[in-house]
């Protein structure tokens, strides 16, 4: 892994089995009475959200709680960027603070990465734009091989506003690397051309079709602030197409689990008897966001630590090469010596 | 050559004293329980719980514990380490528990398990079996069950070798810079 958590694009397969892993691990401690590891005990986490958001922000919150790291959450309201402090010197400022950790979610695409490389803080993108919310997807495939037992050749279809979905971009990219089949549901206007040229993935526009036979069905929040874009007639109408209702839900496999990252709006596109059902895994979803947030949390702060454990050993050597005489042999040491004794040099 | 320290039946036999010595020391198995501690510990904890069902004829209930998340280095090492199953079923409250581990070193491993283990509950008390102390203690720890006591220099390496893993029971004691066969 690298310093940061920018994308899922940004990892491999070897990278995301480690995140699951370590996650399982960290759902024990959230099974327990006490729920707390000292493990990053003196380290700090802070919460940039340049956007709302509860359940995210809080995940990550009980998440540093839970390492016993120190938390503090900034939002945009609070913060001195409406006062004109640019997005780089807020950082460094955070930076300053002593933040080991910085979470941030922003409206447009690409500020993680902007960031990244000019802070030594570790990174974690929590939405970025339409771009990706990678925790997001690691929760989702973590809440998927805890179901499943497995990942390889499961078909999981994507249903919704597919273009203007970050949660759905992070789940293709992790889905790809990790040999799901993903069915992209939606009407035409809400799917990005060229998707089904991608490899494992195909579109659907009709519900039934693209539902029928999968394992797992995501239902993704329909965003009601893009109606005003024109991309479907009206909500109404959008329900009746793409709801998943008792009677869709018929149509995937009999075992097929039902996800949202929510929030959920019921009766737009999932009902509330589906929601509620039993083979909904929604709140399971919320709960190991935070096992898989401490597994992140966790693994970057290793990483940072080899980062400066290798700068370090750097210092060393270049201090090393400077005083390099000191390793001279003796003799040549002080035929030096002798040489300087003459030169007056002492 | 790596020297031998205990062989099969060797550690067989430690087993057996230390069962009795733990029946002894609380008076039965009565609020007895296990932990073995990763990885070594976990073996150990289920043979000694083994060992204990033979003697008393009721097994003590085992649980394991991984100390990661509790160590006093994590951000001193260079890997963040993987993080194993800590499996506890039962109820510490109250309980007299045996904390197993296989090598007793520095003495931090089971500072951490201490902590780990009172999180879980509020035991009536802690105890310590090691099957071996190696000495060169940092912590003012000690052991209440020692298989064997051996002395060592601080960059030797006492490998432990289990049937769970390998072929044999084994522990080996090896000098510095000194490798396995298998490292090999």
């Amino acid at each position: 892994m690298t310093k940061d958590l920018l994308g899922i694009k940004e990892l491999d397969k070897d990278d995301i089995i480690r995140i699951l892993d370590t996650a399982s691990g960290f759902k024990g401690v959230l099974e327990r009475d006490i729920k707390k590891v000292p493990t990053l005990r003196g380290k700090t986490m802070v919460n940039l959200f340049f956007e709302p958001s509860t359940r995210t922000r809080m995940s990550f919150e009980l998440a540093g709680k839970r390492l016993s790291m120190d938390v503090t959450n900034v939002s945009i309201s609070a913060s001195s960027v409406t006062k004109g402090e640019t997005l780089l010197d807020t950082i460094r400022t955070m930076e300053a603070y002593g933040a080991d950790i910085v979470v941030i979610r922003h409206s447009s695409s690409g500020i993680p990465h902007l960031l990244a490389d000019n802070v030594t803080a570790s990174l974690i993108n929590a939405g970025d734009g339409f771009n990706e919310h990678p925790t997001q997807a690691l929760l989702d495939i973590f809440t998927i091989r805890q179901h499943k037992g497995r990942l390889e050749g499961l078909d999981v279809a994507i249903v919704g506003d597919i273009a203007h979905s970050r949660v759905a971009r992070s789940n293709i990219y992790a889905m790809g690397k990790l040999g799901i089949n993903v069915r992209l549901i939606g009407p035409p206007t809400l799917i990005p051309a060229g998707m089904d040229s991608l490899p494992k993935v195909k579109v659907f526009h009709r519900m039934e079709e693209g539902i029928s036979g999968a394992d797992v069905v995501m239902q993704l929040r329909v965003q009601r602030e893009r109606q005003k874009g024109g991309f479907f007639p009206n909500i109404h109408e959008y329900a009746k197409l793409y709801i998943l209702n008792g009677r869709r839900l018929s149509m995937a496999k009999d075992d097929a689990i039902v996800m949202h990252p929510g929030p959920i709006n019921r009766g737009v596109e999932i009902s509330s008897a589906v929601a509620d059902g039993e083979r909904s895994v929604i709140l399971d979803q919320v709960n190991n966001g935070v096992a898989v947030r401490m597994a992140v949390v966790y693994l970057l702060s290793g990483e940072k630590t080899s980062r400066m454990m290798e700068e370090r050993r750097q210092r060393t050597e270049d201090r090393r090469q400077k005083t390099d005489h000191k390793l001279m042999p003796a003799q040549e040491r002080r035929q030096g010596t002798k040489d300087r004794r003459q030169k007056n040099e002492y | 050559m790596p020297a031998e320290i205990l062989n099969q039946k060797e550690i067989s036999r430690v087993i057996t004293r230390m069962a009795h010595e733990i029946l002894e020391r609380n008076k039965g198995s009565k609020d007895l329980c296990l932990v073995g501690i990763h990885r070594g510990g976990v073996y150990l904890a289920g043979r000694l719980a083994e060992k204990i069902e033979t003697i008393e004829g009721e097994r003590p209930p085992v649980g394991t514990l991984d100390i990661t998340l509790y160590r006093d280095d994590i951000s001193l090492r260079k890997d963040p380490p993987v993080i194993k199953e800590t499996d506890i079923p039962f109820s510490l409250n109250n309980m007299k528990v045996v904390l197993v581990d296989d090598v007793l070193f520095t003495g931090r491993t089971i500072r951490a398990a201490m902590d780990a283990v009172m999180d879980f509950g509020r035991p009536a008390r802690i105890q310590l079996a090691a099957l071996i102390d190696r000495g060169h203690r940092e912590l003012p720890i000690k052991a209440d069950y020692v298989g064997k006591n051996i002395s060592t220099a601080r960059k030797e390496n006492v490998k432990v070798y289990y049937t769970e893993e390998e072929q044999t029971d084994l522990v080996m004691l090896l000098k510095e810079g000194e490798q396995t066969e298998e490292d090999i």
